[in-house]
């Protein structure tokens, strides 16, 4: 019996919602760890029942929990997270340096074919590694020696918050940091290349195209296509077709081309989502109309989406790892809000439903399908 | 002589107590070597009081005993006779902040 997982972290606990292949009726679990900011909470597709959840709070710090058994359990697994040798600093937001102090974990991500093993992106940006479930964690230092100390924090911090792992190329991975930019490593991490050329910052950057300092909000990527590199950036949608060596805009007729998410339908790499956000100044979609916008022809041409969404007086926000879909036969589509709904579509985000209304604000959603 | 500790909410779950904690505390009582006995105790207490590495208190972290703030102390000094004797417990208090 086919059924689906999601994993919905918020600002006051991880809940998980479970279905069948239909996706129509939802069990909804949770708030587990409740009243703690649930940045990540994600699964091993190695082993479903394997999950990892980053558990953070401004009074007690960092927490990792593991659970075998698909979220029913909890145990809790090392929590420290030391950067390699001598810290270094890098750039404050008045432009001084500031030395690299570890706040919180933004995103776990499981390694494809090993549940021990974990990737975790973290504020201050930088990539850590578990290869025995979480029991300790080690940097992969050489990702701060690109220019690390031009990277400088976004509004919401210096996080590393994505993380893509290419099944072709074991030993190659794509992240992105707020704002670092984004890079690629080919050989597990031991050396990184920042993937800029063709990202365009006017607004952001006093060099628009520096090698480093863009401020990348999430990247996705089709498992069967890991050379098409799909980017939601500050400003601007953009599409890169050799690994990151080069962008170009694909923002093409979008109301406009902030916004945070982005995410690849599973049968169709050339099908992708964006949900266009007003400004950088005014976090909520144009209108008070919640839209995702869909293209099928990879970029440029764009559809809305609104069946089942609200189409006036909506002003929630999708944080940037809040959109995922799952691989059903007819890939589902989610992604939470501020506003503590998680929507989602059975049909490629033909119709939409909302699971759950009334939420903490979500601020990652993640989905396993479970076959 | 056991010290007690009272934790707050979230590290009770966390460390899966419920009321008060009771630890045999080694040497002279201090608030480090409180948190060192607590610490072995529940390994899952590390980092969420103090720093993994520097032991420096976590900014929104206060230990109050007998009416005192003693926060700001060296955490080497000796704590209250009550606290060392176990007539009082040592709090560690999330602080107020926030809204």
């Amino acid at each position: 019996m086919s059924g689906v997982r999601v994993l919905v972290g918020t600002k006051k606990g991880a809940f998980v919602l479970t279905s069948d292949g239909k996706r129509k009726n939802w069990d909804v679990a949770g708030p587990h760890f409740a009243g703690w900011e649930m940045y990540h909470v994600s699964g091993s597709p190695a082993d479903p029942n394997r999950l990892y959840a980053s558990q953070t709070s401004g009074w007690f710090g960092q927490v990792v929990q593991r659970s075998n058994d698909g979220g029913k359990s909890w145990e809790p697994v090392d929590n420290k997270f030391a950067y390699d040798g001598v810290p270094g600093t890098h750039k404050w937001y008045d432009g001084t340096q500031h030395p690299w102090e570890f706040k919180r974990v933004w995103r776990l991500e499981p390694s494809l074919d090993d549940p021990d093993t974990v990737y975790a992106g973290v504020e201050d940006a930088a990539m850590f590694k578990t290869a025995d479930g979480g029991k300790s964690w080690s940097e992969l230092p050489a990702l701060r020696t690109v220019k690390g100390d031009l990277w400088q924090p976004g509004a919401g911090g210096l996080g590393l918050h994505t993380i893509l792992l290419d099944a072709k190329k074991p030993g190659r991975m794509f992240i992105a940091i707020s704002a670092g930019g984004a890079f690629r490593t080919e050989d597990g991490g031991k050396s990184w290349k920042a993937m800029s050329k063709g990202l365009l910052s006017k607004y952001e950057l006093p060099d628009p195209q520096a090698e480093v300092g863009h401020c990348v909000h999430c990247i996705a990527m089709h498992p069967s296509k890991p050379d098409t590199l799909f980017m939601q950036k500050h400003w601007d949608v953009m599409r890169s077709d050799d690994a990151g060596e080069t962008w170009r805009e694909i923002s093409g007729d979008l109301p406009t081309d902030f916004g945070f998410p982005i995410a690849v339908h599973a049968h169709e790499p050339e099908t992708i989502y964006v949900v266009p956000i007003k400004s950088d100044s005014e976090h909520y979609p144009p209108e008070g109309k919640l839209r995702v916008y869909r293209s099928r022809t990879g970029g440029n041409q764009w559809e809305p989406l609104t069946n089942g969404l609200p189409q006036k007086d909506c002003y929630v926000n999708i944080l940037r790892t809040a959109m995922a879909v799952d691989s059903l036969d007819q890939c589902g589509v989610y992604f939470g809000t501020t506003g503590g709904q998680v929507y989602a579509s059975a049909d490629s985000g033909d119709h939409w439903e909302p699971i759950v209304r009334d939420l903490p604000a979500v601020l990652s959603v993640s989905v396993q399908t479970l076959k | 002589m056991k010290v007690r500790v009272t934790l707050p909410y979230h590290l009770r779950n966390l460390a899966r107590v419920e009321g008060e904690v009771a630890l045999e505390v080694e040497g002279p009582v201090s608030v480090r070597s409180v948190l060192d006995a607590l610490e072995a105790r529940y390994p899952t207490l590390r980092g969420t009081i103090r720093d993994h590495g520097s032991l420096q208190r976590r900014t929104f972290i206060r230990f109050f005993a007998c009416g005192e703030d003693l926060s700001l102390e060296p955490v080497e000094a000796a704590l209250p006779a009550a606290v060392a004797e176990g007539r009082e417990p040592l709090m560690v208090v999330g602080a107020m902040a926030g809204g």
